[in-house]
Parts: structure tokens; sequence; C-alpha cells
């Protein structure tokens, strides 16, 4: 669909770019997460490229997930071969009204580093998404201009939205003092 | 006069037969007029308009009109799914109704938490205030609705009220924790 974007990006940036693919009609871009900001604001200055509506920023847990139509280690495996790809997944879409093209572009993330660019400041309507996603998978924006939890309370631990929260896990804020501990709440 | 007593609980009965002429009196006044004071939160919301609304009619029983301020209000009506982050909100807006007060769990959601079972959704809004009256259904027909009202009614007949509720839990609670 947007191929001449893939192409146009591998051309520009190179190395930056880790791989590119295409899903269900959608062209993916994997890039390197420190190359991220510059790739960002490139794809929305150049005049061919013109990409000035944000869509969406989400993450994807990519724990205990094994793709069945390629192999695991095809983009981030080690010298060794062993599988060593990062458990998080940063989607950035992408669109241009001018040119009626789109492109994802996503970023590799490890859990024991889970800090990503953050594009606020280029398309300010990624900052609430930023956020969103902070509080639902504990990403860490850098240079982002407000990062607190936006739809849970400050009190709240952990990060719901990981594959290992568990899904009965409750962390009330009131509770009734005339009513006895459950078996729910000792978790 | 026999419905007032259609109750299982012999207590309930024995304390109706016990009432004053005027308490019976006052509570007969205090049922036909339970101002409602919605809490509506969810889908169940659409499901409380068709009740209140022309067909269903809920002010044929007195549950006039609802309420734009809970401290105008003696029903607290809990509409839909309660959150963990609203907890605090609603147990404020029930601390601020006036004695005599009683809650209502409209839907499974609000009764029991439902189809949720996550990191948001409370498991009833039990969990924060004290309810008098439970109606299943998801959302509940209106014809549920009219039946948990009319319970409720005959509970305001009988001069319980949510402390009486609260004072039997404690009981049962120190005689639990006494036994052991």
């Amino acid at each position: 669909m947007s191929q001449k974007v893939l192409d146009a990006l591998k051309a520009k940036f190179g190395d930056a770019i880790t791989s590119t693919e295409n899903q269900f009609g959608d062209d993916i871009a994997w890039i390197a997460r420190d190359k991220l900001p510059a790739v960002a604001l490139w794809l929305r200055d150049d005049a061919g490229m013109a990409f000035d509506a944000p869509v969406f920023v989400t993450c994807i847990d990519r724990l205990d997930w094994k793709p069945l139509h390629r192999p695991v280690s095809e983009h981030f495996s080690d010298e060794s071969g062993k599988d060593s790809r990062p458990r998080f997944e940063v989607c950035y879409q992408l669109r241009s009204s001018t040119h009626r093209h789109r492109v994802r572009l996503k970023v590799a993330v490890p859990e024991n580093d889970s800090r990503c660019p953050s594009l606020a400041q280029l398309w300010p309507a990624f900052n609430w998404q930023e956020r969103e996603t902070f509080d639902m998978y504990g990403i860490r924006f850098d240079q982002h201009p407000d990062l607190r939890r936006i739809y849970l309370y400050e009190e709240f631990v952990g990060y719901p939205l990981r594959k290992d929260y568990p899904k009965d896990k409750r962390q009330p804020l009131v509770r009734r003092d005339d009513l006895p501990v459950g078996q729910k709440e000792q978790k | 006069m026999g419905v007032e007593l259609a109750t299982t609980r012999l207590e309930d009965a024995v304390k109706w037969a016990k009432q004053s002429a005027l308490d019976k009196t006052v509570n007969w006044g205090r049922k036909f007029s339970l101002f409602s004071y919605p809490f509506v939160t969810a889908c169940c919301g659409m499901e409380f308009m068709s009740v209140a609304g022309p067909k269903y009619d809920l002010a044929r029983f007195g549950a006039e009109f609802p309420r734009f301020s809970p401290r105008q209000a003696d029903l607290l009506m809990v509409v839909g799914t309660i959150t963990e982050k609203q907890g605090p909100a609603l147990k404020r807006v029930y601390d601020q109704m006036a004695e005599p007060k009683f809650v209502m769990a409209f839907g499974v959601c609000a009764s029991t938490g439902g189809f949720y079972q996550n990191y948001h959704a409370m498991p009833g809004c039990d969990q924060v205030i004290p309810v008098d009256v439970y109606i299943p259904g998801c959302p509940p027909r209106p014809e549920q609705v009219i039946d948990g009202l009319m319970m409720l009614m005959d509970r305001v007949q009988q001069g319980r009220t949510h402390n009486q509720l609260q004072r039997k839990r404690e009981q049962v609670i120190s005689e639990l924790t006494s036994a052991e």
C-alpha cells in the first residue's frame, strides 16, 4: 500500500531501519530505538512524506508469544542464534492526509530497560496516548512532557495490561470498615 | 395490608407487629415517597431510563423523580459498573445522603461485578457502601426493577433501615470473631 514509504525510509536511514514487513495491508518499519525521534521528525517534515495525522500509539506484550508464520528470532537474534527477542513492541501508527499513505513504526523494547523515546513533542496528540501506554504497560517515554498515569489512580501498583499481571488482582482504594476481609482481597 | 407481611423472616413479621400505629403511618408515607439519586455509570442507565419513563413508570410507586443532589435523596440507585477508582466518589455520595437512606444495586455489575474480573472493576458496590436490595440482570428487566423496588418498600414499611442492617452485620462479625 505504501511500500514507497518503506523504500524511502530504508534509502534515507539505512541501518536505523532494522527491518520492514507487511501485515494485512499495513506496512511496518522496525526502527532502532535511539533513532526513532530522527526518523519520526523526517517523516513529519519531509514534503514527500508529510505524516500529519498521528493515529495511535500502543504497546504489545510478547510474553510467551511465538509467531507461526516466521521464525521467532528473525529480527532480534544475537550472535549465538538464541532468541533474544525483546518483550515489548511499541507501535506508532501514522497517516498522511495529503499523500493518503500510512505507515506503522515499531520499536522493540526489552523488559529490563523498558524505555522508548517520546514523540509527544512532534505530534501533541501522542501525549495522552503515551501516558496511557505508560499506565497500562509501564513503558517509560523519555522526554515526555508529563508522564503520569492517566486512567488509573496514583496508588496503583503494577501495570495491568502486562500479560503477567494477575487478572483477578484487586487494588481497592476504599473499603467498608464493617466488611469482613474476604479471600479475594488477600492476593 | 397483607403485602407488608409477605416476608419470609419471622423477625420482620414480629417487628412489624410490634410497631406502633404512628411508626406504621410514618413508614407508610416514607415508602411511597422514595426520592432516588441515580448513580448511573454504564449501560444499565438505558434500562433505568426505560423503567423511569412512562411505559413502566416507576413514579407509580412514589419513587417519583431523580434528585440532582444526594442531600435531597432517600434512595441511592447504583446503576452500572463501579470501578475501583470510582469507589471514593460513590462513598462520598452515600455519606452525603441524609438518614434514612437506602441503596439499590441495579444490575449484576453493581451487585457482584458481573462479568468483569479484572484490575479495574469492583466486585459489587457493597464493597464500599451497604446495599439493601440487589437486582440481578444484565441489564435487569423493568419488571425486575419494579419487583426490587417493591421489596425495598416492604422493608421500609417494616422499619428496617441501613443502620439496622449494619448493626446486624456488626453483631454477626463480633460473634464470629469472639468464637475464634
